[in-house]
């Protein structure tokens, strides 16, 4: 028993209350910060699969805990880093592994590929997700819990406003002209209707990135010590996202808040979203109408950034811990299991066998939009991730929410991020 | 003399555990903010060294402090009259006998047992556009629509809402139990003078009112600096920081930017402020310690 | 012995019967008010007042709403919308809100029990204890009005650290339990207690602690039932310091786990969040209502002001 649960158990009875937990013993234990972001279903899911796992090694348990939102478990995970008692393992954003290296909280997953199988099995993932897993020649991070961005419609809404239900936007000048026919307003001139929501809370620059990636920029470099926020393409693509507000005044002005965007689609108060993979359960279940999903429109390019988590295995656990824990990631990540995962999920498999599993091929046809984000992979790019990187991310986030309010103009907002980020990131060359 | 070290004794005895928490997680923390602001953070490859003061010339440069620094003035001096004006004016209300006021007075005081986090999401509700509770209700009026949480003029006002809302009807409560221990003779005098109930309030419950009044005052001040829960939940700082407030900047420079050096710093600069407030605040408490 | 009884009347420009009575009887004048509000005004005052309860309550009243309709009905306001409890059953199977119950319950009663023990000790010593370096003492104690945890969450973190208590309930409770504004209270109260009752008791030979056990204690009962309502109610609430301290189920109170389990990527699902409000808040809640009147009066008759 270690102090923290003995400090519980004596303030449980220091009240009166519950007997102390009991606590297995023997087996290896192997605690795993897990980022609840989607709500309780997921939860679920996970403990099943921890069931799973402990009923065919029984040497192994498995211990998740439930933290929160990305960013509250990397505080969490970081905060435990310091304080000597981390998690065995953790999914956290593929973005944070800059971050992680810095502090010397994680160890490279090639430590543990020891056999021809293990080696095969990392080979295995879509390279769009391994590219924010890896850097310097050594692979950090296994892909998990991996989204995209895509474009959800509303068809019924599309029929009225005399547009093919069947046929989204193809480029950026479409979305333009199908977010204006969709736009409708009332006869004081209020809009009762949006055409179209990229939301701007929170995160605003992954949802950018789409745009960026769209319009040919690479936002940062692969080593992550340099970013590029203010060139022209950058500029330009925030310049279409302003313009979508203020010019065409198809999209909410101000900040579109991401946690309410489904609702207000699931509320016909806007026509066309752009919001993760990850949300299509969500949206599936909640839709009182026909919907579809498809690819974001294409700028010079089609493209998206991939986005959500990967597993990484701390440098404190000890070494049969941290073998234990690559087990599991290993067992998790297995086709089928990827396969299950996305299908009551949403977020895309991992891996392309994972599309070959019979259970996936009967629900991407019974279900096409499953499909979509795969198909979109081919065009994806990194998530935008640098050393200190949510400073460097929070420069570009005020950039962005600076120019989307109308404070500054585009090039003025990219050009003072940049100028944050050079700063920051300036010890890191 | 003996009796006097005896006393001594016996009042440090009784005072000990008291301090010593007192001095373990209120009197360290303030001086260690102070040691560790004029070091750098450190890194695992990169210990920590004496900067100095350069953390706080970094702050002189960083916008956000500044930022951050104006919202928060301009929090406090949103809520800190509102609230006083609007619980004194709920006191009043309430100590009338107007109808129902039982009800009247559970309204007022409900927020106050309930998790700002947990409102906080209700009050997103509230603020968020076209269904919004807000919108729906100005959009009978035929006001145009507003995007309360997503625009820079709005959102500051949006959360000062919110805090008002929570800390009146607790405030209200002080006010109340004041204006009930005002003896019943004060009014039969004033009424015998012929002032009307405007000059009675002003020249006679107010002043009255006063230790009451600095004591609210006291409580919504320390307020003003440390609500930040429904921030978290509501806007996260944003848009553009128009809604980050000190305490929550520190929060996201030591808990997310890990810059615990930078973030000590910052709170220097919060204590050196509460600190500065205490001292004017002080001379009236002493006054008010004397009287009784 | 009953408050009314022992206390002769106190220093002070207040008399006896305002501070000690429950005002509901002591305080409203035989003779009626002359600045009581009559016909016109007081219809006015009326609904004023009404309008503003009905604006302060609204949140209360939505969250009620949406956690017993269908989440469609959540933005739409139908008189006859169908009424369903299985948003309460979704949020109560989607975390474990009865562990955070308990960690929260484990939590107020530690800090309070802590705090009354602590803050009886040293008001007492303030209050009736002439020693070196009282006032010192004092402004140190006082500091801790404007410096409150709640901005030192930086080095406290690092403190807890070092203590190894970090993901721990005492970890949240431990900034809190020495409370300059409980101590300040109860100085405030002991004094008004009269030094011949004290006395007296001092020549039949009781001790130091007996005396405050037997005089003291009783006579501030109304300070102790208010202080308790506050301390109870601010940290069944608060949040930051038990965010940052908690990682796991197992130390998380509800506040943390009903913001770890409204924030979602998938966007807000009303309907679920205000059932999880109304359960994670009901305690509070139906406390406050069938004690209202003792609630209030208590605050009222220990004149913290």
């Amino acid at each position: 028993m270690d102090r923290r649960q003995f400090m519980t158990g004596a303030a449980l009875l220091a009240a009166g209350a519950l007997p102390m937990p009991a606590l297995a013993q023997g087996a290896a234990e192997i605690s795993f910060f897990y980022p609840v972001a989607v709500g309780g279903p997921i939860t679920k899911l996970i403990d099943t699969f921890a069931a799973d796992f402990q009923k065919e090694k029984p040497g192994i348990k498995v211990n998740p805990i439930y933290a929160g939102t990305y960013q509250e478990t990397i505080v969490k995970a970081l905060t435990a880093h310091k304080s000597g008692t981390p998690p065995v393992t953790s999914v956290l954003l593929s973005t944070d592994m800059f971050t992680l290296i810095d502090e010397d909280a994680i160890v490279p997953i090639d430590d543990f590929v020891k056999t021809e199988d293990d080696r095969k099995w990392l080979a295995s993932f879509f390279p769009g997700f391994m590219a924010n897993s890896q850097t310097g020649g050594k692979t950090w991070g296994v892909p998990f819990q991996r989204s995209t961005i895509v474009l959800y419609w509303n068809k019924d809404l599309f029929k009225e406003a005399g547009l093919d239900p069947e046929k989204p936007p193809k480029n950026w000048q479409e979305q333009v002209e199908f977010a204006q026919k969709l736009t409708k307003r009332d006869a004081s001139g209020n809009v009762t209707q949006w055409g179209i929501q990229i939301p701007s809370s929170g995160f605003p620059y992954w949802l950018f990135q789409g745009l960026t990636t769209q319009a040919g920029a690479l936002l940062m470099n692969p080593e992550g010590t340099k970013t590029n926020y203010n060139a022209p393409e950058v500029v330009e693509a925030l310049q279409y996202w302003v313009d979508l507000s203020a010019k065409h005044k198809v999209q909410p002005p101000g900040i579109v808040e991401w946690g309410t965007t489904p609702r207000d689609f699931f509320e016909r108060k806007v026509a066309m979203m752009w919001t993760t993979t990850g949300n299509l359960t969500n949206v599936r279940t909640n839709a009182k109408f026909p919907f579809g999903v498809g690819m974001l429109p294409a700028g010079k390019r089609p493209g998206s950034p991939t986005g959500g988590g990967n597993f990484y295995i701390s440098k404190k656990a000890t070494p049969a811990q941290q073998q234990a824990a690559f087990e599991f990631i290993k067992w998790i990540t297995s086709p089928e299991r990827a396969a299950q995962w996305s299908i009551d999920t949403g977020y895309v498999a991992v891996r392309p066998d994972a599309y070959k599993t019979p259970a996936m091929e009967k629900y991407a046809a019974e279900f096409p939009p499953a499909a979509v984000a795969r198909d979109q992979l081919e065009f994806a790019v990194a998530e935008l991730s640098t050393h200190e990187n949510q400073r460097v991310t929070k420069a570009l986030n005020d950039g962005l929410q600076a120019a989307l309010t109308g404070t500054k103009p585009p090039k003025q907002a990219l050009d003072d991020a940049q100028a944050e980020a050079e700063r920051i990131l300036r010890p890191y060359r | 003399m003996n009796n006097r070290l005896t006393a001594t004794i016996h009042g440090w005895l009784l005072l000990l555990p008291a301090m010593a928490c007192l001095a373990l997680f209120t009197h360290w923390p303030a001086i260690a903010s102070i040691v560790e602001s004029v070091y750098s953070t450190p890194r695992p490859r990169r210990p920590a060294r004496f900067v100095g003061l350069d953390n706080f010339a970094l702050m002189l440069e960083d916008p956000i402090f500044w930022q951050s620094l104006k919202n928060n003035l301009w929090f406090a001096l949103g809520t800190i009259p509102l609230s006083i004006a609007l619980s004194l004016l709920m006191a009043v209300w309430v100590n009338d006998r107007i109808r129902g006021r039982t009800l009247v007075r559970m309204a007022y005081f409900t927020p106050t047992v309930l998790p700002m986090i947990a409102v906080a999401n209700i009050w997103l509700f509230f603020f968020t556009p076209q269904y919004g509770l807000l919108e729906q209700v100005s959009g009978l009026f035929g006001f145009p629509a507003q995007n309360w949480l997503g625009s820079k003029d709005t959102a500051l006002f949006a959360v000062i809402l919110v805090a008002v809302w929570k800390e009146a009807g607790f405030f209200m409560i002080f006010y109340l139990a004041a204006l009930q221990t005002i003896s019943p003779t004060l009014a039969e005098a004033a009424a015998l003078e012929g002032a009307s109930r405007w000059t009675y309030f002003r020249r006679v419950q107010f002043p009255l009112l006063m230790p009451t009044t600095l004591f609210v005052l006291i409580n919504a001040v320390i307020n003003a600096f440390r609500m930040v829960d429904h921030i978290i939940v509501l806007t996260r700082g944003g848009p553009d920081n128009a809604t980050t407030l000190l305490l929550f900047y520190i929060y996201q420079v030591g808990f997310n930017f890990w810059d615990t050096a930078y973030a000590a710093a910052l709170t220097v600069v919060l204590l050196a402020m509460l600190a500065a407030v205490a001292m004017i605040q002080y001379g009236w408490l002493e006054r008010r310690i004397h009287y009784r | 012995m009953s408050a009314v009884e022992a206390v002769p009347a106190a220093p002070g420009r207040r008399s006896l019967r305002s501070r000690w009575l429950p005002p509901g009887r002591a305080v409203e004048p035989a003779r009626p008010d002359p600045y009581a509000p009559t016909g016109m005004w007081l219809a006015l005052e009326s609904v004023g007042a009404g309008l503003l309860a009905v604006l302060w309550i609204l949140p209360l009243a939505y969250a009620v709403w949406a956690a017993i309709h269908p989440s469609e009905f959540t933005t739409r306001f139908h008189l006859f919308a169908p009424l369903t409890l299985e948003n309460f059953a979704r949020a109560w199977a989607a975390a474990p809100f009865a562990r955070y119950f308990l960690n929260t319950f484990v939590l107020v009663t530690l800090i309070l029990s802590c705090q009354l023990v602590l803050g009886t000790l040293a008001a007492y010593a303030f209050a009736r204890y002439e020693f070196w370096g009282r006032n010192l003492a004092f402004a140190l104690v006082l500091a801790q009005l404007m410096i409150m945890p709640d901005v030192l969450i930086v080095e406290n973190y690092r403190t807890m650290t070092a203590l190894g208590l970090v993901d721990t309930i005492p970890a949240i409770a431990l900034p809190y339990i020495a409370s300059a504004f409980g101590i300040f209270l109860l100085r405030q109260t002991f004094k008004t207690v009269p030094k011949e009752l004290d006395d007296a008791a001092r020549v039949e030979g009781a001790s130091g602690l007996q005396i405050l056990m037997k005089v003291y204690v009783p006579l501030a009962r109304p300070i102790y039932v208010a202080y308790g309502l506050v301390s109870v109610s601010y940290h069944w609430n608060n949040f930051l310091w038990p965010l940052i301290v908690t990682n796991s189920v197992e130390a998380r109170p509800l506040t943390v786990g009903l913001q770890v389990f409204s924030s979602s990527d998938q966007g807000v699902d009303w309907a679920v969040i205000c059932a999880a409000t109304l359960m994670t808040s009901a305690p509070l809640l139906i406390g406050f209502l069938l004690f209202q009147r003792q609630f209030v009066q208590s605050f009222m008759r220990a004149g913290i002001r």
